[in-house]
């Protein structure tokens, strides 16, 4: 693309590129987020292109791939417009067929339609799913409007307008405050005002000043940055260079995990783009002010997330934290001012300028401003992204939105807040999620994982698996975090293997106060959340492990007994069949039995039968 | 000059300093591992926490690094910082049982060894204190040790534990590691010391006659002070 050397000129190419495409054209959409290429998709995408060509139909038809439509559960997704019909779970070789049908002959494929599962009826079209409709999809709805490797299509739909808005119509001063107005409040877990966080910095003594995209989302579960930065990585630059702009910054980086190939390739394809269209770099748009960014690949260190870590990374040095009694906002990034903000958190800024604050913050509640994207994940029937605006309550956002749990079962609890987060149980399932109100109950917003837990999750071994998680990501340089977290893991996996002992909660709570009070960083300070959540929470259950010697969930392996209920037993033989020691055996038609001294406790035959006869206790 | 009050007792104070050294100058006992007079504050061990109270906000702060602000109010005892100190002492004491120094210290400060914490069985003495590793960068220059992995894993070694090309055998690591953990051995005559697993010649005092220094530590303050080789060749005795 050639230099866009005016905001007028910006105007005119989009308006050029949204006339050049004519809506009545049909337009085949398929997702290629990470999760759906792990489907297999990349063959899907071959065989329309190859298909389509064969037909002659490339020039009548657009087709177009996709960042993540946050509808991973039902992957692979193929949407076609302009009807947006909507379908799912599609075989690698449906390309043809859906051309021939759907395309052709404008014939609905019955099989390729979601159903739901309240009411057992199929949807035709994609706003008519569940699963998006109650959802506010503000930031994330962009993904799958535009092909993430094309500038042309996010101009198209008006990209970079918020970017030309700011920097020829508005002050830096102006544009903080309205992101202050706006409310908007850090997406990757400290909820700190973005607006007050630029304006320290544009304030601050001392030049460079430096903007940082922190992309080192490393959170179990969590993938909303990742999706946002492969999906529509041009909304992320646009934010930031607004707030470069905001904040005096000609300077700026993006440290992301080199475990996001995908989102690595995108963003540096989209830096590029914008480099050669005027965008990014010298004199942006004619205006004078240059800014570019740099992308700086993290190790996959945990820590790295941390603000005072990622700039030892990336100065080159070891992801240590160090003390911040000085903020970052003076002296960051090589001692400079420095502002630091989330991938969700940039990717909003370019909306509030357009839209402008007050508008924005008629969104959501009154301490935390507009949408949140959740990464919502495990016993969960609709897994995916969700976003929603700040307040929905956590059963809508269980229930309504991602269709409740899996094979009837109950709700025990949802895991906020990724590893240092924690666990919360179904008595504030009406709890309006923001940052304030889950920090209020003992767990934290995060960056926004979502981990649904049923009866049969082990509360206690739900705690020892975070806390394990963050004893291999300490850092070590401080003696609580390092010592003190190994300390708990290691009670953790006595209570669990029926070592407990008398006075182990008390002790994990005194540990836990020790190293919340005596951490260095925020790693630390949060590490005791998962057991200090579920001890508040579901205290019985420890109660249960140590002095019972009992895993009431049927998890701890070392507490439990597999043994057939003769009643229920309908002698179908599918455990024999799946167990992998032969341990369960019998005739068919009659009751099976279980062989301890075989057993393996792996759990298989009682996910695998249908009548509920496998006893765990 | 700034007034702040430590343990009730009003000080007078100047700007920019640390808690830790104004307490220290007036008489304040703060308990600490990992800080060093001649190196930068690290901030790692945490014994040397207190409360610090500015404006209506307290919490727990590491005094070594903690400047000294007008008005502010510091509680070095309190419950919260004395459950702190006896975590990482129960911590440190449980990871290296051996060490006379943590058991001194926890003596004098009543702290007795958590019994659920099973103790290590590595031997290993270091507290992970970082003094040497901070004096061989900032004070000798050669950074010819380092930390390698992390977490409970984290160890202080020379590069991928090969015999270290740059180390120049000062043995100022050892000398300023506070549990003895870091070892250096020395042949009987006195020819050739070994520390980090690689032996350095050691040279003899042109006036005495005695072996004092490794060569190559000459040759390296050689080389940073324009002194000659020979003038270096005098051992502290005799010059």
């Amino acid at each position: 693309m050639t230099k866009i050397k005016s905001f007028n000129e910006l105007k005119s190419v989009q308006e050029r590129l949204k006339a050049g495409r004519d809506p009545k054209k049909p337009c085949i959409t398929i997702c290629v987020g990470t999760g759906c290429l792990a489907y297999g998709t990349q063959k899907l995408v071959d065989s329309f292109r190859e298909e389509l060509a064969k037909r002659n139909l490339a020039e009548k038809v657009d087709f177009r791939t996709t960042g993540c439509h946050g509808f991973c559960e039902r992957g692979p997704m193929v949407v076609i417009h302009p009807e947006k019909v909507f379908y799912q779970r599609v075989g690698l070789t449906d390309a043809g067929e859906i051309i021939d049908k759907t395309i052709l002959k404008g014939e609905i494929i019955d099989r390729l339609l979601y159903v739901d599962p309240a009411t057992g009826e199929k949807v035709i079209h994609e706003d008519d799913v569940p699963f998006y409709k109650k959802q506010t999809r503000l930031v994330f709805g962009l993904n799958s409007k535009v092909d993430p490797k094309s500038l042309e299509d996010y101009l198209a739909i008006g990209g970079y307008s918020a970017l030309g808005k700011a920097l020829t119509g508005m002050k830096p001063e102006a544009i903080i405050q309205e992101v202050i107005k706006a409310n908007l409040r850090g997406r990757g877990g400290g909820g700190f005002p973005a607006g007050w966080k630029w304006d320290e910095t544009r304030k601050a003594h001392g030049e460079p000043k430096y903007v940082i995209c922190n992309a080192d989302e490393g959170d179990p579960g969590a993938y909303m940055d990742r999706s946002l930065l492969e999906g529509n990585p041009h909304l992320v630059l646009e934010g930031m260079i607004i707030g470069a702009f905001a904040i005096g910054s000609s300077q700026g980086y993006i440290y992301v995990r080199n475990e996001y190939p995908l989102a690595v390739e995108n963003i540096t394809l989209a830096m590029n783009q914008a480099r050669e269209a005027g965008l990014l770099g010298e004199n942006i748009l004619g205006t004078g002010f240059s800014f570019d960014v740099k992308i700086n690949r993290g190790g996959g260190a945990f820590v790295c997330g941390e603000s005072s870590a990622l700039f030892a990374s990336l100065e080159g040095r070891a992801g240590e934290p160090r003390a911040k009694y000085i903020h970052a906002t003076h002296k960051g990034l090589y001692d400079k001012p420095t502002d630091l903000n989330n991938v969700e958190t940039w990717a909003n800024v370019p909306f509030i300028i357009e839209k402008g604050a007050d508008w924005y913050a008629s969104m959501g509640t009154a301490g935390s401003k507009g949408t949140k994207i959740f990464s919502l994940v495990g016993k969960i029937n609709n897994t995916g992204l969700v976003e929603v605006p700040m307040g929905t309550t956590l059963r809508k956002i269980v229930f309504e939105i991602g269709g409740g749990i899996p094979d009837g079962r109950k709700f025990k609890a949802i895991q906020t807040g990724g590893p240092s987060g924690g666990c919360i149980p179904e008595q504030y399932l009406d709890l309006p999620v923001d940052f304030d109100e889950l920090t209020k109950i003992g767990s934290m917003m995060g960056s926004g994982g979502m981990i649904v837990m049923d009866d049969r999750n082990c509360m206690v071994n739900v705690a020892k698996y975070f806390t394990n998680f963050l004893v291999n990501e300490s850092c070590g340089k401080c003696v609580p975090c390092r010592e003190g977290i190994r300390r708990m893991r290691d009670i953790l996996v006595d209570i669990t293997e029926g070592r407990g002992q008398e006075g182990d909660i008390e002790l994990l709570e005194s540990i836990a106060k020790g190293i919340q009070d005596g951490a260095l960083c925020a790693l630390g300070n949060s590490a005791p959340n998962p057991v200090m959540s579920t001890i508040r929470y579901f205290r019985d259950e420890y109660i249960a492990h140590i002095k019972e010697k009992r895993c009431p969930a049927g998890v701890c392996k070392e507490l439990i007994t597999y043994s057939v209920d003769a009643e229920k037993c309908t002698g179908c033989t599918v455990c024999s069949k799946v167990c992998p020691t032969g341990a369960a055996s019998g005739e068919r038609k009659k009751a099976h039995k279980i062989d301890t001294a075989k057993c393996t406790k792996c759990g298989a035959c009682r996910e695998s039968c249908k009548f509920d006869a496998i006893i765990v206790r | 000059m700034v007034n702040l009050t430590i343990d009730n007792r009003k000080i007078e104070a100047e700007a920019g300093r640390t808690v830790l050294e104004v307490a220290r100058e007036n008489g304040i006992v703060i308990p600490t591992l990992c800080a060093h007079e001649s190196l930068e504050p690290t901030g790692s061990c945490r014994l040397c926490v207190v409360e610090a109270k500015q404006g209506k906000r307290t919490r727990i702060v590491t005094s070594c690094l903690y400047p000294v602000a007008e008005g502010l109010i510091v509680d070095t005892k309190s419950e919260r910082v004395m459950n702190v100190r006896r975590l990482v002492l129960q911590l440190l004491m449980a990871r290296c049982p051996e060490s006379e120094q943590l058991k001194a210290m926890a003596e004098e400060m009543g702290v007795k060894p958590e019994p659920r914490f099973t103790p290590d069985k590595d031997n290993v003495k270091c507290i992970l204190c970082r003094m040497c590793v901070r004096t061989c960068e900032k004070i000798v220059g050669v950074s010819a040790i380092g930390f390698s992995y992390r977490g409970t894993e984290k160890n202080v070694c020379t590069p991928f534990k090969e015999e270290s090309a740059t180390c120049i055998g000062c043995g100022a690591c050892a000398y300023v590691c506070p549990t003895g953990h870091i070892e250096m051995e020395t042949t009987e005559t006195g020819d050739a010391r070994t520390i980090w697993g690689r032996t350095f010649k050691m040279q003899t005092c042109k006036v005495c006659g005695r072996y004092f220094a490794p060569v190559d530590q000459l040759a390296y303050i050689s080389k940073k002070t324009g002194a000659s080789a020979d003038d270096l060749a005098v051992c502290v005795s005799c010059r």
